[in-house]
């Protein structure tokens, strides 16, 4: 078992998600032309869950898309592990709306790279902002998050691992250190 | 998981689980089809060279589309405009285009077995356009496809394949396939068509088209290939339209919901009547989108495996 400790519990989850739901509406001035993109796979379930804690703030109902980005990624070349590709689901038109794009944790920001070519293929945003549960930095590209549930300093050798009760039957943020096997 | 070869030559022997992963992958691009800008840069970088021995309108112009919806270059080798009529052999053909840095080849060729060879004599990734009277795996794929869209499954499913069995490399590649896939099949046409033995691969023929419909949930009808000599094989196309056209008042004679697939092109009034053709049990324009996502999924699984 690679060592692994608890940085974030339910609780601090469920905080964490309804502070960024708050700042989503201040920064907006509520949620009038609001969409939230859910990225695959743990994205999709925080975007499930904001839309639920906004819906009790605002009274409002914001449509919900789920974005693939696998045919985006740019490591088809390097990576020997052919990726999974699945189905976006975005049943409503984003053009002209503030899309809050929401994913887990924030990284290297080349899987957000390719959200954003995604979503220029779906039509012209308004404006996108960038939601994210962890930021473990180490950027490779030159991205920030608008909305950040928790900053955690990470070596490479680290990994950090957002569960949720929708498909890991747990909610809470856990540092793996991949180094102690 | 990717799929177990880098080539596909046909359905024969080819594991369950590619066929699954290939359906399953073609649903992410029938969403891509649906989009306002039906293009994803995934093979951006790539070559792919469509060449065509024989005549066709649908599955050249669907791999085409499919390539260029992966974003991948496309080259397209057409024999009448080619050396080949200043008689370069399609060994020297293939060389010389390998030469020029390509990384994939469709290839439909009236000989079967050729896309085999090409595999021995180059290094790209081969995919089998449709190869003599052997086999066309991409038109199978997609049978299953809209198939398993319509139906929701395969496992059990009736089909039966009617028509020209011997000449056909849709029936062949359908049989493989949807054996693997659990579906319960069976070939229907003039005992002149029917290849001796076929019922070894582990199907049920029938002679009779009235049986055939009151049999099966699905009839996959094909074309009577005059090109390869069909003609011979039955007295006139006004018998064999009497005997084995699937017509309006045939299906209503047995008064059940079957539904129809047709590989294309239709020799209307022979083997299918135009109001079967243009009517409500066919799904023949269906097949045609999924085409070009099944190619979209077969092109994206061979071209990013590393």
């Amino acid at each position: 078992m690679p060592d692994q400790t608890k940085v974030v519990d339910k609780q601090g989850l469920e905080r964490i998600l309804t502070r960024i739901s708050h700042e989503i509406l201040e920064k907006n001035k509520g949620s009038e032309n609001l969409v939230l993109m859910g990225m695959r796979t743990r994205g999709e379930f925080l975007a499930v869950r904001i839309s639920k804690i906004i819906k009790q703030i605002d009274k409002a109902e914001l449509p919900l898309g789920i974005l693939d980005v696998t045919l985006y990624r740019d490591d088809f070349r390097t990576s020997l592990k052919q990726p999974m590709v699945s189905v976006s689901n975005i049943t409503f038109d984003i053009n002209g709306k503030d899309v809050i794009l929401i994913d887990d944790v924030l990284y290297t920001g080349r899987t957000v790279r390719s959200a954003l070519n995604a979503l220029m293929d779906f039509g012209r945003p308004s404006s996108i902002q960038l939601s994210i549960l962890v930021d473990r930095g180490h950027r490779e590209l030159p991205i920030r998050a608008d909305y950040v549930g928790k900053n955690i300093p990470t070596s490479t050798n680290q990994e950090v691992k957002v569960k949720m009760e929708e498909i890991d039957g747990e909610d809470g943020i856990y540092l793996i250190d991949l180094n102690k096997k | 998981m990717p799929l177990s070869s880098r080539h596909l030559l046909g359905l024969q022997n080819v594991p369950k689980e590619d066929i699954q992963l290939i359906l399953e992958t073609a649903n992410t691009f029938r969403e891509v089809l649906e989009r306002p800008i039906k293009k994803v840069p995934t093979l951006q970088g790539k070559t792919i060279v469509n060449l065509f021995y024989e005549n066709s309108t649908r599955t050249r112009i669907s791999f085409e589309l499919a390539e260029k919806r992966l974003s991948s270059d496309t080259i397209n080798f057409s024999l009448s405009t080619s050396s080949v009529k200043k008689g370069e052999s399609l060994k020297d053909t293939i060389k010389n285009i390998e030469a020029m840095k390509i990384d994939m080849i469709i290839i439909r060729h009236a000989a079967a077995g050729t896309p085999l060879y090409l595999t021995k004599i180059c290094n790209a990734n081969i995919i089998n356009a449709g190869d003599g009277i052997h086999e066309h795996p991409t038109q199978a794929l997609l049978d299953m496809y809209s198939l398993r869209e319509r139906f929701g499954k395969l496992d059990g499913l009736k089909v039966c394949i009617v028509g020209d069995i011997s000449h056909s490399r849709v029936a062949l590649s359908n049989i493989f396939g949807l054996k693997t896939m659990g579906a319960k099949v069976s070939v229907c046409g003039p005992s002149t068509m029917i290849p001796r033995f076929i019922e070894k691969l582990g199907i049920d023929v029938i002679y009779d088209i009235d049986k055939a419909i009151k049999e099966n949930d699905v009839l996959n009808v094909l074309r009577i290939q005059l090109e390869r000599n069909a003609g011979g094989l039955f007295p006139s196309l006004r018998e064999y339209a009497k005997y084995f056209g699937i017509t309006r008042e045939r299906l209503d004679k047995h008064n059940k919901d079957i539904t129809i697939l047709h590989p294309g092109p239709i020799n209307r009034g022979v083997e299918i009547s135009s109001e079967v053709a243009d009517g409500g049990n066919q799904i023949i324009l269906h097949q045609v989108t999924n085409g070009v996502a099944v190619r979209m999924a077969v092109l994206y699984l061979l071209g990013t495996l590393n």
